[in-house]
């Protein structure tokens, strides 16, 4: 069984249906552990106990990132394979992402306020997340605005290309533009700066909440499915009627 | 080629021209939001002063941005742009004319028009001149990238609001080099010539990827 197998829409509703229990169980059980381990972390000797939200605003931020990442290969398919279930993958991932994105932004507010003593600075790492944001907001709206799925699909996928393209050059211009955030800390040149103390419970976290991002990507590509499915059914029963 | 891309740079331009209100429109567009903005913060002339490039850039971002809604759509609708995609000219370099054409007509004068809106918010001689500069190589960029809005909207029959939408977070980096090159300009630190490089890096890239881009959509949306 090659890996295009899997990729028919039949055989991945019969197989995320087995998987999803599992998964979903397995997401929870790293969730709790990595939450709890980010309790009992010690505190920063700076930022005293508000550095516990960093626990779950970088997975966030890695996941609003990786959200994008996804929908970018999904476009590949789409434009390239016209693969039906690339363009289910990419519809289901955009509001999934889009929250993530939001949600970084809003625990990095509330993070904000006792730290820099401000909900919101105009800092080039701020400013991406929202710019990413808003791609994620014109990607559904372009979406939502064409009534044809599969004209819709391809027009978002293109629009994805282009953003995906841009989204470098962004980052590039704001940090040109102003920084005040700190600079990356874990994935960096030379291994990372933040303790270790503070850093596996960082990364079951992340672990956790990418399983959680498969796990609802998942649930809506089989939502996303089924109510194609049901469209397509509706529409016969209609034109049976009219027969 | 080279001759179809010029008769669809005319073509363009005569419609644009000829249909009235084309490029004079923009313009008074840009005026309406350049007069609008002391309104807001009050007639202090040093803060206009300071703000008067970014005034300027916005008012340009948004007069470009707004006359693209029908670029394509008046093409898609009466099936000159099915007849242009039959000719020898690659539906990108039909895009890319169409953009040309676009910019001549709307881009342009708003140019042209800077340095009289830059005198109604006090700004001398060297903050004009560098506003023009950036303007006259940032307002293709806009323009281009703004393709890809036009073609979805054309394609989609989709209004102007999902163009802005669309396209402002692609033409951020492109506002940042030009206003940031306009302030290195007139307080400095930076050269002039540093942020104003990129920012002519980003036009020739927003040249390339906005009639390849606009062109797949338009593709797309036929199915």
């Amino acid at each position: 069984m090659g890996i295009l197998d899997l990729a028919n829409p039949i055989r991945f509703l019969s197989l995320s249906a087995r998987l999803l229990p599992w998964l979903a169980g397995l997401t929870a059980l790293t969730l709790a552990v990595g939450l709890a381990l980010a309790f009992r972390a010690p505190a920063d000797y700076q930022q005293g106990e508000t550095v516990k939200i960093m626990y779950i605003h970088v997975p966030f931020a890695w996941l609003a990132m990786f959200g994008y990442t996804m929908m970018a290969a999904s476009s590949l398919g789409i434009l390239v394979w016209r693969h039906p279930l690339a363009d289910v993958a990419h519809k289901a991932a955009a509001p999934i992402g889009a929250t993530f994105a939001a949600l970084c932004l809003i625990t990095g507010s509330l993070w904000g306020r006792p730290m820099w003593g401000t909900y919101w600075v105009w800092d080039a790492r701020l400013t991406s997340m929202l710019v990413l944001l808003l791609l994620y907001l014109g990607l559904m709206a372009l979406r939502s605005a064409i009534e044809d799925p599969n004209r819709a699909g391809r027009a978002a996928a293109i629009l994805t290309l282009v953003g995906f393209i841009n989204v470098p050059i962004v980052k590039f211009s704001v940090d040109w533009w102003n920084t005040l955030h700190q600079p990356a800390s874990v994935f960096r040149m030379g291994g990372p700066t933040i303790e270790a103390s503070l850093l596996w419970p960082l990364l079951i976290c992340a672990f956790g909440f990418t399983l959680l991002f498969v796990t609802l990507h998942m649930l809506g590509m089989r939502t996303e499915i089924l109510r194609r499915r049901v469209q397509a059914l509706e529409a016969r029963a209609a034109a049976e009627a009219m027969a | 080629m080279w001759s179809a891309f010029i008769a669809v740079v005319r073509r363009d331009l005569g419609l644009a021209l000829g249909s009235g209100g084309g490029a004079g429109l923009g313009v008074v567009f840009f005026l309406s939001v350049v007069t609008v903005v002391p309104f807001a913060v009050g007639p202090d002339l040093v803060l206009l002063a300071r703000i008067g490039p970014a005034i300027l850039w916005i008012g340009a971002l948004l007069a470009s941005l707004i006359g693209l809604e029908r670029l394509f759509a008046g093409d898609v609708e009466d099936g000159s742009l099915d007849a242009l995609s039959l000719s020898a000219l690659p539906l990108e370099l039909t895009a890319a004319a169409k953009g040309l054409a676009h910019w001549i007509a709307t881009g342009l004068p708003l140019v042209v028009a800077a340095p009289a809106l830059a005198l109604m918010l006090n700004l001398d001689g060297r903050a004009m001149g560098a506003v023009m500069l950036t303007l006259l190589v940032g307002t293709p960029a806009v323009t281009f990238l703004g393709l890809i809005g036009a073609a979805f909207a054309g394609a989609f029959r989709r209004g102007g609001l999902l163009i802005a939408v669309l396209v402002i977070p692609l033409a951020i980096p492109v506002l940042i080099f030009a206003v940031s090159a306009t302030t290195a300009a007139v307080t400095g630190p930076v050269p002039f010539g540093t942020p104003f490089r990129v920012l002519l890096g980003l036009a020739l890239f927003a040249l390339v990827l906005g009639p390849v881009a606009a062109a797949a959509a338009l593709r797309g949306a036929r199915g």
